[in-house]
């Protein structure tokens, strides 16, 4: 099982956040990027858009499916990652890292989310 | 395999074509003629028959061999319709001509058959009538949504949202979308429809539900049981019911769709009515309506005078309007008519029957195997199934292929963790469902044994392992024929 890193917060639909004052870095984990396999193909909002929690903002292509983004908070993109274009493994390669997704000026609190040690209990449900 | 082009040699050819009638260059302005003849591969007639001869023992057909491809019913279709589709009277008839001022008078036979497969149909299903239009299944989808938005516009009011369980085929959404509404994802929970999630999206969007899309056996090859409060519920708003008639083959004879309460189904011949499978070839999406959806339907329509003679009907001046060229592939109706009347009513119950046995008998067999979820449930005419922990869904369907066997369907539905799912159809004998588990049980063990070795499959086909990862990354959408 892969070891989500502490610090940051998770959501059931597999997508993490990096809170950073009124801005969150917004990703998919560990767990989403082993479960799609390669991925080939990120598709992800402008900045100025703006995010909606549960709410869908994009969507990641891998050899086996398609899959939403579904956002963890409210807010507005202030930066999309767009080295993803050209090098959507990244998301696979470095998920918490050089595969982030958006940077989002974040319109109200975080609701709903887990931390490490819920978010890892989480996963190994969801797994057989 | 060389392409035909790489096997060109300026100056063979088999045979031509001598005639008196004009040419392009007697009919078209010399501007609009090609200078230089276009580069097409010169070949004797014995050049091509080996290369397409080469080709065609290359591909997989369930001609040659098993084809448990879930979700697509890889039946074995009997040669005898391909027979009665060529009977000249059929196959040289010209589509127009039903519609000359006396056309109808020169094709009854014709349009009796489109009458009488819309009667067979009907009684399948419980539905009112059926419209040939649509091409395929999702062009039939397509259809089915427009019907029903064409039926809230009658009633003066714009509905936008189209719920979709997530056990439903993933085309759906797609042609919701394309027919202008917006999905709303009903989640499932132990398999089916999610009781409180549907109350919820109903909550959300109460009168803005135009209807909800049902595919019933599910993906999971379960029958939905919670079908009676879902049609209830739905009524309430007078949204209308959508039924994904992809996996008629499970309930012929068994649940008609109409008296379940069902407003719109379309179906796939060629998965249930024994036509052909795609293959470029022209396929057929019929929809069936009940009463509210009946002034709707697309025009023409075939309609029986009093004295028994058949016209088409056009006066229908709340049709959506064509979906499709003519009547549909009027052969492919054919083809589903003779398969109708070939079976009768009880050789389709009982072809939904056998389809059922196989797919649980292959379950029960593969339950030691593979990880079956649902397992104390019965299946319909297919089952879903994970690899076993630490194996991949992908390596053991390569593996399958060194086997002689087609893979099921894969990584679909995505509900299910490496999803394998396989609907062995009614027309395999145990024989060969009993090779498909000795094959798979050999792959799984030896899968534990050597990992690396089924990473490795296929070793035995003319090709290896394609980089699928590459292929969708670096996309080459052309190939220089030369």
């Amino acid at each position: 099982m892969s070891n989500a890193p502490a610090g940051i917060l998770y959501s059931k639909s597999h997508e993490w956040a990096r809170l950073e004052g009124d801005q969150a870095v917004i990703g998919i984990t560990a767990f989403a990027q082993e479960s799609l396999g390669d991925i080939t193909y990120v598709e992800l909002p402008q900045a100025g858009d703006t995010l909606a929690a549960d709410k869908e903002f994009g969507s990641v292509e891998s050899v086996k499916a398609a899959s939403d983004l579904i956002s963890p908070v409210d807010g507005e993109v202030l930066e999309v990652n767009t080295a993803l274009e050209d090098a959507p493994e990244k998301c696979n390669s470095d998920p918490y890292g050089e595969g982030w997704l958006v940077r989002v000026k974040l319109s109200g609190k975080p609701e709903g989310l887990m931390d490490a040690a819920a978010y890892e209990a989480f996963c190994a449900t969801e797994a057989h | 395999m060389k392409t035909i082009f790489a096997k060109s040699v300026p100056g063979r050819c088999a045979w031509e074509i001598e005639s008196d009638a004009p040419g392009a260059a007697d009919m078209l302005p010399a501007g609009l003629l090609r200078k230089a003849p276009p580069r097409l591969p010169e070949c004797s007639e014995l050049d091509v028959v080996r290369h397409f001869t080469g080709l065609s023992r290359l591909n997989y057909s369930v001609d040659a061999n098993f084809y448990p491809l879930g979700s697509c019913t890889m039946k074995y279709n009997p040669k005898f319709t391909e027979y009665v589709a060529a009977l000249p009277g059929f196959s040289r008839l010209h589509p127009m001509l039903a519609q000359l001022s006396r056309g109808a008078a020169c094709t009854q036979g014709a349009l009796q058959c489109l009458h009488e497969t819309e009667r067979w149909l009907c009684e399948l299903t419980g539905m009112k009538a059926f419209t040939f239009q649509p091409m395929a299944g999702a062009n039939g989808e397509f259809t089915g949504v427009k019907l029903i938005a064409a039926y809230h516009k009658a009633r003066g009011r714009t509905r936008k949202k189209m719920l979709i369980p997530d056990a439903a085929h993933g085309t759906n959404p797609a042609s919701a979308a394309l027919a202008g509404f917006e999905t709303v994802n009903i989640e499932s929970r132990d398999g089916m429809v999610d009781p409180e999630a549907l109350m919820a999206a109903l909550a959300a969007h109460g009168e803005d539900v135009a209807g909800l899309m049902m595919t019933c056996p599910n993906t999971l090859g379960l029958m939905e049981v919670h079908l009676p409060r879902i049609v209830e519920e739905l009524r309430k708003v007078d949204a209308l019911l959508y039924y994904d008639g992809a996996n008629m083959n499970a309930i012929m004879g068994k649940m008609r769709v109409g008296d379940v309460g069902f407003d719109v189904v379309h179906l796939n011949v060629h998965k249930t009515l024994g036509t052909p499978h795609g293959g470029g070839g022209p396929g057929a999406g019929p929809v069936g309506v009940g009463e509210r959806l009946l002034p709707f339907l697309p025009a023409p329509r075939v309609a029986m005078r009093e004295d028994g003679s058949y016209r088409l009907e056009y006066n229908l001046p709340q049709s959506i309007g064509y979906m499709g060229p003519f009547y549909g592939s009027f052969g492919v109706v054919v083809k589903a008519l003779a398969y109708m009347l070939r079976l009768g009513g009880e050789g389709l119950t009982r072809a939904s029957e056998y389809a059922a046995l196989n797919a649980n008998y292959l379950k029960k067999r593969l339950e030691d195997v593979l990880d079956v979820p649902f397992a104390r449930r019965f299946c319909a005419h297919e089952f879903v199934a994970s690899a076993p922990e630490g194996m991949r869904a992908l390596d053991i369907a390569k593996a399958l292929l060194d086997r002689g066997f087609h893979a099921p369907t894969i990584y679909f539905p995505l509900i299910v963790k490496e999803c394998l799912m396989a609907e062995p159809t009614e027309t395999e004998s145990k024989e060969t469902l009993d090779a498909y588990v000795d094959a798979l049980r050999e792959i799984v063990a030896q899968g534990k044994a050597d990992p690396q070795s089924l990473t490795d499959a296929p070793v035995s086909l003319p090709v290896r392992r394609m980089d699928e990862t590459a292929a969708a990354r670096q996309m080459v959408l052309t190939e220089d024929m030369a």
